[in-house]
C-alpha cells in the first residue's frame, strides 16, 4: 500500500559491552542494507550477538558503538536518542519485553502513538483500530486495562509487541525472536500480524530467529547467518532450509588449538 | 508461649510486660506492646534521638514541639454534611471516650497544650454521601491540635483532613469507630517546605467495623505520622494506605502499629513512596503485634520505595510479632529500588520522550494504591501533585 521507499544502512558496525571482566567486543563489523518491503532473516546460534545488533540499532545505553555507521534514509541514527530513533520510524520488538507495572496498555499505546505521530490520534478511530488489531491478534480486550506486560504470559508479551508494530506503523521493524515461546497457533497469529503490518505500511523487516519455523509464515527475501558478531554467509530463503538440515556447525570456526603443558 | 501481664494505672504509663518466643523474623528485642502510653507529660522525656522510636528522626530540629509551651491553633475551614457536628469536650470526657493515650512526647504535649479538644461526631446509622472536609492551615507558628472523631454504630463516612501552609504542629487525633461502621479517614500533608508536623493518629475499630486510614504526604520539612490501630471487638477490618513523595531536604516518616488483640480481625497496610533530590529521607516502620488472644487474625503489610535520584535515602522496617499460632495469615514485604532503566528504555523505544516516560513509570508505581483510595477528588489531586513533583526536577 505504502509506496514510500526507505533504507536502513548498517555499515561495519562494531559494538562493545562493559562486563565485570572488562570491555567485550560483541559486534565485529556488521554490514547490512534493508529497504522498505524487504524481509531479512538473521539466524545464528545463542550468544552470537543478534540481540546486541537489535539493541544497538534501537540505542540501548548498555551497548557502546565503537565503529561503523547506521543511517535511515541518510540520517545518522547513532546520533539520535532512543525515542528519536523510534520517532524516525525504527521499531524493535524485544526478545524479553519489559514489565511497566501500573501503566495500562491502553494508556501506554495512546501515549506512544501520540509521540510517534506528533499528535493525539482521533479518539473514535483509535479505539476502533485498537479493538480491531487486538481482535486480529486474538488478544483478550481486558488486556488493555492491565499494566504493560505485567503478568503477561510469554505469548501475550509477543502479541503485544506485534500489536505495537501494527499500531505504530514503523518504517523499519526489528523483530528479536518474536517466535520464541509461541505454540503453533500463536506463531501463526503473530506471523499474520507481522504480514498485515508489512502489507499496510510497506515496512522493511529484520527478523531475528533461531529456528526456520517462523519462516514458513513470514517469507524472507534474504537470509543472513550470524556467527560470532558478524554475518558469516548470506543467501535467499534456500539458505534457511540448509541451516535447518545442517545446523550452524559448519560456520563455527574452531578456536585455535591451545597448547597445554603439564 | 507468651505471657501478657497488664498493669493498668490511671494517669501514669501503662506497662505491659510482654515476652515472646516466636521464631518469626524481625522481632524486636522489646515487644512493641511495652512502649509507654500515658496522659502525663512527665512520662515522656525529651527525645535524644537514641530511642528506638526516634532513631530515624532529626530530633534536634523539633525542639519547639517537645517544649511545654502554648501555641496558636491552626486555622480551620470545615465543610460538614448534614447531621455531622463539631463541638468540644473536657479532658475528663476525652479520657473516658475510648480514645487511646498519647504514646510519645509530641503527642502528650499536643494533648496538654491544645486550646481545646474538638470532637467531630458522625451519629449512628448516618450514611454520608459527601466527605466531611477539614482544611487546616498554619501561619508559621507553633500549633497544637487535639481532635476526636466519633463514628456511631453502622454509620458510613469519609473524612478528609488537609494540612497546608507553614507550621510547627503537633497533633493527637483519635478516630473511635462504632460497631459495623464503615469509615475512611484521609490525611493530606501539603505543607510548605519549612513546616514541621508530628502526628499521632489512633484508630479504634469497632466490632465488625471497616476502617481505612489513608495518608498522603507531599509537603513539609519534617512530617512524622504515627498511625496506631486497635480493635474494640472481633470481626474488624483495618486498612492503612499511604503515598509519599520526598524531595531534597524533606524528612517524611510514617510509623504504623496494628495491635491485634481481638480475634478474627483483619489488617492490611500498604505504603508506597518516591524520593528524589539530595538528602531526601523517608522512613517507614510497620509494626504488627498479634497477641495470644487474637486467633484468626489475617494481616499483611507492604512498603515499597522508588529512589529516583542519588543522595536520597529510604528506611523501611517491617516488624511482625506473633504470639499465637492460630492465625489465618500474616505476611509482609518491603522493597526499595532504584528507577528501572529497562522500563525507561522500553518506553523510549516506543517514541516516548524521557520526561514523559519517567512520569509514566512513577505514576504507574503509585497507581495501584492511588486507585484504591476511593475518593475521586483525592485520587485526581494526588496524581496531579505527583506530576508536579516530577516536573520540578525535569
Ligand atoms: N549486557 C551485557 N553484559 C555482558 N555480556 C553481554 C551483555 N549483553 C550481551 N552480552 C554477551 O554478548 C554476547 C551476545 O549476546 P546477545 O544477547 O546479543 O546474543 P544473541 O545472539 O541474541 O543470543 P540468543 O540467541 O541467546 O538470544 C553473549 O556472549 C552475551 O553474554
Ligand atoms: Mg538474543
Amino acid at each position: 500500500m505504502s509506496t514510500a521507499n526507505h533504507t536502513l544502512v548498517i555499515k561495519d558496525l562494531h559494538v562493545t559491552v562493559d562486563t565485570d571482566q572488562g570491555t567485550k567486543e560483541i559486534l565485529r563489523g556488521v554490514t547490512l542494507t534493508i529497504n522498505s518491503g524487504e524481509t531479512h532473516a538473521i539466524m545464528g546460534p545463542n550468544g552470537s550477538g543478534k540481540s546486541t545488533l537489535a539493541y544497538s540499532i534501537a540505542g540501548h545505553p548498555k551497548y557502546t558503538v565503537t565503529g561503523g555507521t547506521v543511517t535511515l534514509d541518510g540520517e545518522d541514527v547513532l546520533a539520535m536518542s532512543v525515542d528519536e530513533r523510534a520517532r524516525a520510524g525504527l521499531f524493535l520488538a524485544m526478545q524479553y519485553p519489559v514489565e511497566v507495572p501500573g501503566v495500562t496498555v491502553s494508556n501506554f499505546l495512546r501515549t506512544a502513538k501520540t509521540a510517534i505521530d506528533g499528535e493525539a490520534p482521533k479518539l473514535r478511530m483509535w479505539v476502533k483500530e485498537l479493538k480491531q488489531s487486538m481482535s486480529d491478534l486474538k488478544m483478550d480486550p481486558a488486556v488493555s486495562e492491565r499494566g504493560v506486560n505485567e503478568g503477561f504470559s510469554g505469548g501475550e508479551k509477543k502479541r503485544h509487541e506485534i500489536l505495537q508494530m501494527e499500531l505504530l506503523k514503523p518504517k523499519m521493524a526489528i523483530l528479536d525472536e518474536t517466535d520464541s515461546g509461541l505454540d503453533v497457533d500463536a506463531l501463526r497469529i503473530v506471523s499474520e500480524g507481522v504480514n498485515r503490518a508489512k502489507e499496510t505500511t510497506g515496512a522493511g523487516v529484520l527478523l531475528i530467529t533461531h529456528y526456520t519455523r517462523i519462516l514458513r509464515y513470514i517469507q524472507p527475501d534474504f537470509v543472513h547467518v550470524f556467527v560470532d558478531g558478524r554475518i558469516a554467509e548470506q543467501g535467499g530463503s534456500e539458505l534457511a532450509d540448509r541451516l535447518e538440515a545442517e545446523g550452524y556447525d559448519r560456520f563455527q570456526t574452531a578456536a585455535p588449538a591451545s597448547v597445554t603443558s603439564a | 508461649m507468651s505471657l501478657l501481664a497488664q498493669k493498668n494505672t490511671t494517669d501514669g504509663p501503662v506497662l505491659v510486660g510482654a515476652h515472646t518466643d516466636s521464631a518469626e523474623a524481625f522481632v524486636p528485642d522489646q515487644s512493641r506492646a511495652e512502649r509507654t502510653t500515658s496522659y502525663a507529660v512527665a512520662d515522656f522525656p525529651v527525645p535524644s534521638g537514641r530511642e528506638e522510636d526516634w532513631r530515624f528522626t532529626p530530633v534536634d530540629r523539633l525542639r519547639a514541639l517537645f517544649a511545654e509551651a502554648d501555641g496558636t491553633p491552626l486555622r480551620r475551614d470545615e465543610s460538614l454534611p448534614d447531621g455531622v457536628t463539631v463541638s468540644s469536650i473536657s479532658r475528663e470526657e476525652w479520657q473516658g471516650s475510648g480514645a487511646p493515650k498519647p504514646a510519645d512526647r509530641a503527642a502528650v504535649i499536643a494533648a496538654a497544650r491544645a486550646a481545646s479538644i474538638s470532637v467531630l461526631d458522625i451519629p449512628a446509622e448516618t450514611e454520608l454521601t459527601e466527605p466531611v472536609r477539614l482544611v487546616l492551615t498554619g501561619d508559621g507558628v507553633l500549633s497544637h491540635g487535639h481532635t476526636v472523631i466519633r463514628v456511631g454504630n453502622f454509620a458510613k463516612a469519609t473524612i478528609v483532613l488537609r494540612h497546608e501552609g507553614d507550621a510547627q504542629y503537633s497533633e493527637l487525633l483519635s478516630v473511635v469507630v462504632g460497631d459495623g461502621a464503615d469509615v475512611t479517614v484521609v490525611t493530606v500533608q501539603e505543607w510548605a517546605d519549612t513546616a514541621l508536623h508530628l502526628g499521632q493518629h489512633d484508630v479504634v475499630v469497632g466490632r465488625d467495623a471497616t476502617v481505612r486510614h489513608i495518608a498522603v504526604t507531599l509537603g513539609g520539612g519534617i512530617v512524622r505520622l504515627n498511625t496506631n490501630a486497635s480493635y474494640a471487638g472481633p470481626g474488624g477490618s483495618f486498612e492503612a494506605l499511604g503515598v509519599y513523595f520526598a524531595d531534597a531536604g524533606q524528612h517524611q516518616e510514617h510509623r504504623l502499629f496494628v495491635d491485634h488483640e481481638a480475634p478474627h480481625c483483619r489488617s492490611n497496610v500498604e505504603y508506597k513512596g518516591a524520593l528524589q533530590g539530595d538528602s531526601a529521607h523517608t522512613v517507614w516502620v510497620g509494626d504488627v503485634l498479634i497477641r495470644a488472644s487474637a486467633e484468626g487474625t489475617d494481616t499483611y503489610e507492604l512498603n515499597r520505595n522508588l529512589i529516583l535520584t542519588d543522595g536520597a535515602r529510604a528506611d523501611s522496617v517491617p516488624n511482625l510479632e506473633i504470639e499465637t499460632g492460630e492465625i489465618a495469615g500474616a505476611g509482609h514485604a518491603s522493597a526499595t529500588g532504584r528507577f528501572d532503566d529497562q522500563q525507561l528504555f522500553y518506553l523510549q523505544a516506543r517514541g516516548i520522550d524521557e520526561d514523559t516516560a519517567r512520569r509514566l513509570v512513577v505514576r504507574g508505581f503509585f497507581a495501584a494504591i492511588v486507585g484504591r483510595i476511593g475518593v475521586p477528588e483525592i485520587e485526581e489531586h494526588l496524581m496531579e501533585a505527583i506530576d508536579r513533583e516530577l516536573e520540578a526536577t525535569a
